[in-house]
């Protein structure tokens, strides 16, 4: 009577820590709330875990296991920089599908005889193990360990993924053939085939990212967050754990929601990204006219001291050259000067998701002055002067008179139309998408070449002299 | 069987749920909204403690389906909450 009692307890403790995620996840979709929509969250967490570690059957296991994960995210967290957070949230995704993975693989070892419920196990562990497999690459393209494989690799890693669908076809027919009784294998047999299954999910994950480009990581990531959540709810239904199911299933819609706004920014559909690529979805062969126009950081100077209304549009290049303080110390210059600057952030810059957000609130820019392409398109032809950093496919201008590159249709913030557009650049090489970009040919543009982060400190100096 | 077809009803209307709340998002949060997602998926964590440790093998899996799990769980809110305080309005 006792345990049923506690049951109950623990059922309705899980409840309520479901109506607090919830909760959370709606406030931390606006930005007066969110932080606190990630306390409110954190104490559905606490809550979970509070009705459950009550039950526990090997207390020195479990304190132990949580104190040594606890620490090791907390350093991860708290050391990290701002310029980083890609790459750690990727390896976070990775670590909640590795959890996933090991928590179905486990309870495969409780099971004696064949069973549907199987099909739920190898599930699991699948999602997990690609959630797993497909965040470390993610993890290692983001963090520049790893660059992208050549042709062959690409190749291989496709075949490689048409092979494991067709192994995990036949392992998940062995099971319903021998739980509905029509065969009966043997179940080491079945035991064999599930260490099989073990090592294909994770290279499955290798092979599914492995051939994917780094400027189309912000779709990745937002996936491999959604199969992160939906490894949990489908662990949930395994263990028959409600309080899974519900926040897996909060996590997978929330990922899969960003994933197509991510898809939909770039114009492209998700067979297209994960199974195409740009390099084989045609070039360009249109000629571009008119030449490039560099300028010392001098004249730049001239230019932009001029200026009355300003678009800043910070890209992947900004995030390498780490320049977002000396960007928002140029834009305070610009105002002081009596310029208005706004900034204009395109959904897919950067690595990932709200990437340049992220850059720019560590520098101090205040959110509301941080544009999306619908808002600031429309007063384009007003601006003075945009002035590019390390942005490149988001601001070319193919996407809306080329009807024959491979980027055309994707929304971009159309800074060509400004009355003068400076370009801070690195080198002349093409960006992601290894499409040219003719915004650096025309008329209104000025390249400044160099590393952002010293070109914008010229700047910087040039106003204070 | 029955506890099963309760289970994916309560899957399918979460799904559903969650494709409702988020759907609206500024873009100004879709990383913390990432990463404070990315915590919730930590929630194996709570299925983790409930693992069976009979087993060498299975004490092993419990203690790494736990330590990443917690890995998941703290790190995310912390890392979460970092970026949060930084988004400020003048």
């Amino acid at each position: 009577m006792i345990d049923l009692d506690f049951q109950i307890v623990q059922q309705l403790g899980y409840i309520f820590s479901a109506m607090l995620f919830i909760y959370g996840l709606k406030m931390l979709s606006k930005e007066d709330t969110a932080a606190r929509g990630n306390l409110v969250s954190s104490t559905g967490m606490f809550l979970a875990v509070l009705v459950t570690i009550v039950e526990i059957i090997n207390p020195l296991l479990v304190i132990s296991a949580i104190v040594l994960g606890g620490l090791i995210g907390s350093i991860f967290a708290l050391k990290v920089k701002m310029t980083s957070i890609p790459e750690m949230v990727a390896l976070f995704n990775g670590f909640g599908g590795l959890s996933s993975f090991f928590l179905a693989w486990s309870e495969f070892n409780n099971l004696t005889t064949s069973s549907l419920i199987m099909l739920i196990t190898y599930a699991t562990v699948i999602i997990g193990g690609v959630t797993f497999s497909g965040s470390v690459i993610a993890f290692l393209k983001l963090s520049e360990m790893f660059k992208g494989g050549n042709n062959f690799l690409n190749q291989a890693s496709r075949w490689f993924l048409i092979f494991s669908l067709i192994f995990i076809a036949i392992a998940a027919l062995q099971i319903v053939v021998s739980s509905l009784g029509i065969y009966s294998f043997n179940f080491e047999i079945i035991q064999q085939v599930f260490i099989a299954l073990l090592i294909i999910s994770i290279l499955s994950g290798l092979a599914f990212v492995v051939p994917i480009g780094g400027g189309d990581m912000p779709v990745v990531i937002s996936l491999l967050n959604s199969l992160s959540g939906i490894a949990a709810a489908s662990a949930g239904i395994l263990l028959t754990n409600t309080a899974l199911i519900v926040a897996g299933c909060l996590v997978g819609a929330s990922g899969l929601v960003l994933t197509l706004i991510m898809a939909k920014s770039m114009n492209r559909t998700l067979y297209n990204i994960f199974f195409v690529g740009y390099e084989s979805s045609g070039s360009s062969s249109a000629e571009i006219d008119g030449e490039i126009k560099p300028i010392s950081a001098e004249d730049a100077y001239l230019v932009v001291e001029s200026a009355r209304s300003a678009l800043i549009v910070p890209g992947y290049g900004m995030a390498v050259a780490q320049a977002q303080h000396v960007v928002k110390e140029l834009g305070d210059l610009l105002e002081e000067n009596g310029c208005e600057v706004s900034f204009g952030i395109h959904p897919v810059a950067g690595r990932m998701p709200g990437h340049m957000n992220v850059l720019l609130a560590e520098a101090n820019v205040s959110y509301d002055n941080l544009l999306e392409p619908k808002d600031i398109n429309p007063k384009m032809d007003t601006v003075d002067i945009a002035i590019v950093i390390g942005a490149n496919d988001v601001v070319n201008p193919s996407a809306t008179e080329e009807p024959g590159s491979p980027i055309y249709g994707m929304p971009i913030l159309e800074v060509h139309r400004a009355k003068t557009v400076m370009v801070l650049k690195r080198s002349m090489a093409s960006g992601f998408a290894g499409v040219q970009n003719p915004l650096f040919f025309k008329e209104n543009s000025r390249m400044l070449f160099g590393d952002a982060k010293e070109s914008i400190s010229k700047l910087v100096a040039e106003f204070k002299d | 069987m029955e506890i099963f077809l309760l289970l994916f009803f309560i899957l399918v209307l979460a799904i559903f749920l969650g494709l409702e709340l988020i759907s609206k998002i500024p873009s100004t949060l879709h990383t913390p909204l990432m990463s404070g997602a990315n915590a919730i998926s930590g929630i194996t964590l709570v299925g983790a403690l409930s693992l069976d440790t009979g087993s060498n093998i299975q004490m092993i899996l419990a203690f790494c389906a736990i330590t990443f799990a917690s890995i998941n769980v703290f790190g995310g809110y912390l890392v979460t909450n970092r970026m949060l305080r930084m988004f400020k309005k003048k």
